[in-house]
């Protein structure tokens, strides 16, 4: 282990404040640098409130140019940086461990190129998801990786955390979705890897850089593809009497060898939750319901439908209801995406939503063990997650002021993560490792795999100036478990 | 990485400890329950129209939130940096419809800023010269004050002196602020007078209503109070006019002077008869047709509360109702003359997120025959106005303005519609510059006009 990388540099000795703000006032101007007291705290965390630490420069750059000469100035002064988008990270991606300087790629929010014949668009890191999509509509084209928060989070930080969503069942992550990068090094070298075209010859460095968590350099240019709508839409909703019925349901539809655009699964507690929210008129009795999406060309789709309907029945689906009209369709979509933002009904003061993976055939098991889990720790548990990619949410509910309570909420996320692990799953499907589940790596990896993550990165980032302190523990991590989780409270927290 | 990943300390609801950031006794008065919804997810950030412009997430809702938890908390002193991001803020509420945890982004805002003002009074309109405290407070809400001080204006604009005084560069002598406020006046039309104060209904009866008519819009917008008291009366209504009614207390709330606001709404209560309680109930709605009062008559019963005026006060804005939200809930007689136009409809803030009405205004729009809806990008996004906004943030206003009437005049469309007198005013005034012959008007004015066949004349009437 501690063949490891050293501790990520802080900011080096003699480093001066004054000196650093007048290097990048030059690089970008005097409107693109924040130094103030209330500008920091804005950017001291982002959706993972536990961990925060200021920044000791907030900088805009509006062009590639601008990162170059921000990261030569920080080389220079040996200064940590890292970028941010919307800071939605729910994992602490965006929290610059350490101080430095924050790169905030907001301002970077162009449109560059809409290629309709050759199916791609070239946008800057800031650009909104949705804004994307939206853009594409008069072509009757979106881009596929639609994460919940796509309302708000950025194509760079898509990339960053390789960003999945409801519809990644059948169309992929994002990584099946970036044609390719522009990066600056951490040394102020710009590379470009992949482009419009297809299948480029070479490593696929691209491959390597989406999802890297920021930690290889800087993201400053994005070639994305671009996906046809489809022609037409089937959405059911399978009503279930127990949790193994529904996701047996998703095993066999998976099996029978069809490829749903989305299998999502919200249990009871949360349909009381959502229906509260959204009145759709979901069944209040029934231990969970299944979102069951197929989509593409309109010819064949019915049966496909029917086929799943079949297989519902068959695992003893009380009833199978069906989205008839786009209104209805938009209406079950609207209530599944914002159903984290409705746990506030359940009654409780705090939650802390968990992100593990799991073989889809293993949802049973898994399941299982949450609700004994919660059950053991007396704690809230209600569950709305990604079933067809077997990604689970558990939601664990509690009152934050009871520090009692807290622990348990740390100690039973923690064993469902490993329970996760256990099962042959991971312990992150679409948030990350970011801070939050740094320790959980060496659970995952032999230290020989970690060895070679982190040659990798060396590669790209041999002084870990870039996103420090982020996905790979440093040496020792592995045997005492981060401090400010032990001696920390969750906050209340979304994920999407 | 675990000495450097500061601890948080998650901070409990008790009486924070102020002293270092408040130099009052007392922090302010913001149910810290409230502040605690808040699980800073971020979705919030790309639906405001501040963070949208600057990209600093200081501008965010999400941002500003933690701005004054952490004053609160006493780990941020209220510097004027601070202050600055909390009065870039519009109050448009476009957070609460974004946000999917609930957060009453507007019930924490408004008593920090009334803090803010108990620390320095009058500091949100400091901006302001006498001349234009003047008018927002002592002209601007009252109709006939209104109407006589723009006698001239409209005097000027029907001689055409107006225009001479443009083109002599004569407007120059007029004092800066004067001549700002003047940019921003429409094109005025004659004045209906004084409607009598009950219009029977036509045919059969459906309803009894009572019609709020404001007060800068009824001397800016005199038309578009005709046609909703037109419009009711054709569906049925009968319209009582209460002649004691004044301003809804908007100018005053808002610029955080709560004394004269409460004056204001105790004596609609009283105007609409909401003291009566028996009399009270023979009457159907209140109705408005500017978003931003109904918001603040909405508003009453949290406005008035812990003063004996509560109850009233809930009686009263239990009956509120916006004209679109009204007209669709009775069922709208049909309009038959058409209206061969492309038109466009911005969302007022106030009626899209304050009061969630987003549907009745294009369901009526699209009741009008011939004419067709073309959806807006961002029709959602502040254009700007936000009540005495762009006299307090002209820059930001501006810079709203223009973005919103850039995306008006890329839809091609020949008619704007928007249900608030301030949008109304704002965008006119921006769409100058580039499509002077949009028509700019209220929905209900596009559905009088095809109920009465009398087109008005920027389509042609």
């Amino acid at each position: 282990m501690n063949t490891l990388t050293p501790p990520a540099p802080t900011a080096a000795p003699g480093f001066s404040h004054v000196a650093l703000v007048a290097r990048m006032k030059a690089v970008v101007g005097n409107d693109n640098v924040l130094t103030a007291a209330a500008d920091m705290a804005a950017y001291e965390c982002d959706g993972f409130t536990i961990a925060k630490t200021k920044p000791n420069v907030v900088v805009f750059p509006t062009s590639t140019e601008h990162i170059v000469g921000i990261v030569k100035a920080c080389n220079e002064l040996g200064v940590s940086f890292l970028a941010r988008g919307a800071g939605t990270s729910l994992a602490g991606g965006c929290v610059l461990v350490g101080g430095g300087v924050m790169i905030a790629l907001a301002r970077m929010k162009r449109i560059l190129e809409v290629n309709v014949r050759d199916r791609y668009a070239v946008v800057e890191p800031g650009v909104v998801n949705v804004w994307l999509t939206n853009a594409l509509k008069p072509h009757g084209l979106h881009y596929a990786p639609d994460p919940s928060s796509q309302g708000a989070c950025t194509i760079g930080g898509n990339v960053a955390t390789n960003s999945g969503g409801p519809h990644t069942l059948k169309y992929g992550v994002t990584v099946n979705h970036i044609l390719g990068v522009e990066l600056v090094l951490p040394d102020g070298r710009v590379v470009i890897c992949g482009g419009p075209t297809e299948d480029t010859p070479g490593y696929d460095l691209t491959g390597a850089i989406v999802g890297s968590e920021g930690t290889f350099g800087v993201v400053s240019k994005v070639w994305v593809r671009l996906t046809k709508n489809p022609e037409a839409y089937r959405t059911l909703l399978g009503v279930f009497e127990t949790i193994d019925d529904a996701t047996n349901t998703i095993s066999d539809i998976i099996g029978a060898g069809i490829v749903p655009a989305a299998l999502e699964l919200l249990d009871k507690t949360m349909l009381s939750a959502v229906e509260a929210a959204f009145k759709f008129g979901f069944p209040l009795d029934a231990e969970a319901v299944v979102i069951m999406e197929v989509d593409g060309l309109a010819a064949g789709l019915q049966e496909e439908a029917d086929r799943i309907e079949g297989i519902a029945k068959k695992n003893n689906a009380r009833e199978v209801r069906k989205a008839n009209t786009e209104a209805e369709r938009m209406a079950l979509w609207k209530a599944r995406k914002q159903a984290f933002g409705t746990i506030g009904r359940l009654g409780y003061p705090s939650y802390c939503t968990q992100d593990g993976v799991v073989p889809r055939t293993k949802l049973p098991e898994i399941m299982r063990h949450i609700q004994a889990t919660a059950k053991k720790y007396k704690l809230g548990i209600c569950n709305v997650f990604h079933a067809g990619d077997g990604n689970v949410h558990p939601i664990l509910m509690f009152d934050e002021r009871d520090p009692l309570q807290v622990k348990a909420v740390m100690d039973a996320s923690h064993e469902i993560l490993s329970e996760c692990i256990n099962l042959g799953g991971s312990v992150t499907g679409e948030h990350g490792i970011g801070v939050e589940k740094i320790d959980f790596m060496p659970l995952m990896f032999t230290p020989d795999d970690l060895h070679y993550m982190v040659r990798l990165r060396t590669a790209f980032n041999p002084d870990s100036r870039c996103s420090p302190g982020k996905m790979l523990p440093t040496a020792g991590g592995c045997s005492e478990p981060s401090s400010f989780v032990g001696q920390t409270k969750p906050g209340r927290r979304a994920a999407v | 990485m675990s000495a450097t990943a500061t601890p948080t300390k998650t901070a409990l609801p008790v009486v924070p400890h102020a002293e270092s950031a408040c130099p009052t006794s007392h922090g302010p008065k913001v149910d810290y329950e409230l502040v605690l919804d808040c699980v800073h997810c971020g979705l919030c950030t790309a639906s405001c129209p501040t963070y949208v412009e600057t990209s600093n997430e200081a501008d965010s809702p999400r941002g500003r939130i933690y701005l004054m938890r952490s004053v609160i908390d006493g780990t941020l002193e209220l510097d004027n940096d601070v202050k600055q991001h909390l009065d870039l803020c519009l109050n448009c509420r476009a957070c609460e419809t974004a946000c999917p945890s609930g957060v009453q982004y507007g019930r924490i805002l408004e008593p920090f800023r009334e803090f803010m003002n108990e620390l320095e009074p009058g500091r949100q309109i400091q901006s302001l010269n006498a001349l234009q405290k003047f008018l927002l407070f002592h002209v601007f809400p009252y109709r006939w004050r209104n109407r006589v001080s723009l006698a001239p204006a409209r005097l000027m604009q029907w001689t055409g002196l107006d225009w001479l005084t443009e083109k002599s560069g004569i407007m120059g002598l007029m004092p800066e602020s004067l001549r700002s406020m003047k940019q921003m006046l429409p094109k005025l039309k004659p004045h209906y007078g004084q409607l009598p104060e009950v219009l029977e209904p036509e045919g059969k009866p459906r309803a009894r209503v009572a019609l709020f008519l404001g007060c800068v819009a009824d001397s800016l917008y005199p038309e578009t109070n005709y046609a909703t008291a037109k419009v009711l009366q054709a569906n049925g209504c009968e319209v009582w006019i209460p002649r004691s009614q004044g301003c809804c207390g908007a100018l005053h709330y808002h610029s955080a002077e709560e004394a004269p606001a409460r004056d204001f709404a105790a004596a609609n209560c009283e105007a609409f008869g909401a003291t009566d309680a028996e009399r009270f109930k023979s009457l159907d709605a209140i109705i408005t047709n500017a978003a931003g009062c109904g918001y603040q008559l909405k508003d009453y019963a949290h406005m008035m509360h812990n003063t004996p005026h509560a109850e009233v006060a809930a009686r009263f804005q239990s009956k509120v109702r916006d004209i679109s939200e009204f007209l669709m809930e009775l069922g709208p007689v049909k309009p038959n003359h058409p209206l061969n136009i492309k038109a466009t409809y911005h969302d007022a803030c106030h009626l899209r997120h304050a009061q969630q009405i987003f549907k009745q205004p294009r369901q009526l729009l699209e009741m009008i025959p011939g004419l067709e809806l073309i959806p807006l990008p961002e029709s959602e996004l502040c254009c700007g106005a936000a009540g005495s906004y762009n006299l307090t943030q002209p820059e930001m206003a501006d810079r709203l303005g223009k973005r919103k009437t850039t995306n008006i005049a890329a839809t091609g469309a020949k008619a704007l519609f928007t249900g608030n007198v301030g949008c109304l005013m704002q965008i006119t005034r921006h769409l100058k510059a580039l499509e002077p012959d949009v028509w700019c008007a209220h929905p209900v004015d596009a559905l009088w006009a095809s109920y009465s066949g009398e087109m008005p004349k920027e389509i042609g009437g």
